[in-house]
């Protein structure tokens, strides 16, 4: 039979706030434990929280940017569970009116089609505490730094039909999160993360199968892995007779298999109620309109103004703008050498190739992007051909100076003297005279031959361009 | 509505609270009749009325994202039982 998977996403995407979402404590990654853990932190008696109004600014950019209506009036929650490094017994969540209502992102297929993916609803929470289970002589350690940081947790519908579609919807919002500048988007350090709910059924059925939501995955590469995984466990599972259980299966990365977790019976119990704490939030029209006024250029207004402003492809036109970064470098490449082709095509050939090779970012990309358009300016205006300029790229990214210093050292510059390559021309012609021969007799293959054979002599200097015309030429006589 | 033995010991789970078995049946009741008690609340008419979340006709105050408490742990750590390395000890919570 054939199965179809249906799949929703929960993503978590931390704010960039500087402060706690209800407290004055600090955000920053990495300090020592428990040093940024205040007295609302650690839930003191008596302390009361008071929301960050950099959180609220943060979610509603993110309400208007997947055109989302962002709530007049939301509620805090208070979602019920004892565990130790949720110190109040509740994490103050929002339940029945969150902040951002019903909107959605569009995601490029493999295809090249676009599909549009529902966002059922975004809302603020806090995030809770760290729970350390090694080296405490049987007991657990618990570091509160994390707990009361800001999340907006990003809740799809279940369009998604294959692991790709998930991690397509995974990066499109990564990278809307990062131009909206509300999320530094390092998923290492779990500033954004994704719960998959997954379940199959038969192709045609319209009833969804029993779900199972899968924890604990920190990476793109992941996130594909484990949904084609619990795709296959569930579809052998019904295969042999067998039922989906609902329930909350761990992503274990190193031996690449989901496994339940300790079953938590009354889990799902969570009695939510009004955060007695926290009063409504409000937000006005007013409010909303300046927010929307300081909306950047968004991914999908920027690959259309690239395909109408500069001509690039659909395809380009998305890859450049998959991270704000990246399409600041295209940018400044462009404004640089006049040819929006010319860098594009380098940029998502050459440096892409590069930097995807070294695990890099474009923000580490050892060469600069006025840089990167002084060597594409020079095949703009033949100094050198393409091929040279590869050479010519890997020593800039080894540090070996600027694009007209490499050229003018290692004497790279194009030949484009027709005297010096029509005598390169006649000196192949002459030294292979069968296969000219062969040429003049209509066997077109070969001009490749010969104008690999001139190039070659020319230590690949000679403008390519130039020894096509003059072969040509050269049949003529 | 009526809470039967089942109920009364899942509340107490949620709760993290430790009944007596023999007290089952006398909680069972007793809970049942407060919730006999607001369900009447059920035949007031609320038709077109928004369900108040809070008594109080104000909005939120908003905090500026200022980073204002500075490290306290040496003082909030003199209330834990336990700690070490800087983090509070609790009984082990994963098996």
């Amino acid at each position: 039979m054939n199965y179809e998977a249906v799949i929703g996403l929960e993503i978590h995407v931390q704010l960039a706030t500087k402060s706690k979402i209800f407290s004055g404590a600090s955000t920053a990654y990495g300090a020592e434990p428990n040093t940024q853990a205040c007295a609302v932190d650690v839930a003191l008696p008596g302390v009361l929280p008071v929301l960050n109004t950099e959180a609220v600014h943060m979610a509603a950019k993110f309400g208007l940017a997947i055109e989302a209506e962002v709530a007049h009036r939301s509620v805090f929650a208070r979602k019920n569970y004892f565990y130790p490094d949720l110190p109040k017994g509740y994490q103050i969540s929002q339940f029945e009116l969150p902040i951002v209502g019903s909107g959605h992102i569009d995601i490029e297929l493999e295809s090249g089609e676009t599909k549009r993916v529902g966002v059922t609803r975004a809302h603020l929470e806090e995030d809770a505490g760290k729970s350390l289970h090694e080296d405490f002589a049987g007991m657990t350690g618990i570091d509160l730094n994390r707990a009361g940081t800001p999340l907006l947790e990003v809740v799809s519908e279940p369009d998604m039909r294959s692991a790709a579609e998930a991690v397509a919807y995974m990066k499109k919002m990564h990278s809307l999160v990062r131009y909206l500048e509300i999320c530094d988007g390092n998923m290492q350090e779990g500033s954004f993360r994704c719960d998959a709910n997954i379940s199959v059924r038969p192709k045609g059925q319209q009833a969804f199968g029993t779900r199972a939501e899968i924890k604990n995955m920190n990476s793109f590469r992941f996130v594909e892995r484990a949904i084609n995984h619990e795709i296959e466990r569930q579809i052998d599972l019904i295969e042999d007779g067998g039922e989906v259980v609902q329930e909350t299966r761990l992503y274990d990365a190193n031996k690449d298999e989901t496994r339940p977790m300790r079953s938590k019976e009354e889990a799902n119990d969570y009695r939510y109620f009004p955060d007695p704490d926290l009063l409504p939030v409000f937000i006005d029209d007013v409010y909303l309109d300046q927010v929307r006024k300081l909306l950047p250029e968004l991914p999908d207004q920027k690959k259309q103004r690239y395909i109408q402003t500069f001509g690039l492809s659909s395809y380009d036109a998305s890859v450049l703008t998959s991270s704000r970064e990246l399409a600041d470098y295209f940018e400044i490449v462009t404004a640089k050498t006049g040819d929006a082709k010319l860098s594009a095509n380098w940029i998502s050939g050459e440096l892409a190739a590069r930097l995807n090779k070294e695990e890099l970012e474009i923000g580490a990309s050892r060469v600069s992007a006025e840089a990167y358009a002084e060597l594409l300016t020079r095949i703009k205006d033949n100094t050198i051909s393409g091929k040279i300029a590869k050479d010519v790229f890997e020593a800039m990214w080894n540090g070996e100076g600027s694009a007209d210093e490499i050229i003018g050292s290692r004497g790279l510059k194009q030949i484009t003297d027709s005297g010096a390559i029509e005598a390169m021309v006649d000196a192949v012609v002459a030294s292979n005279p069968e296969q000219f021969e062969q040429l003049k007799g209509g066997k077109d293959k070969l001009m490749g031959f010969f104008v690999g054979q001139v190039m070659k002599a020319s230590k690949g200097k000679a403008n390519p361009a130039q020894v096509n015309e003059l072969m040509r030429k050269k049949l003529q006589d | 509505m009526s809470l039967d033995a089942n109920d009364i010991k899942a509340i107490a789970k949620l709760a993290r609270l430790k009944i007596d078995e023999a007290d089952v049946p006398g909680y069972a009741t007793n809970l049942s009749n407060i919730l006999d008690l607001v369900e009447h609340m059920n035949s007031v008419d609320t038709e077109g009325v928004v369900p108040m979340s809070h008594p109080l006709d104000v909005a939120q105050r908003l905090r500026e994202d200022i980073v204002t408490e500075t490290n306290q742990r040496d003082e909030l750590q003199k209330n834990a039982p336990a700690v070490q390395d800087g983090l509070y000890l609790v009984p082990r919570v994963i098996e």
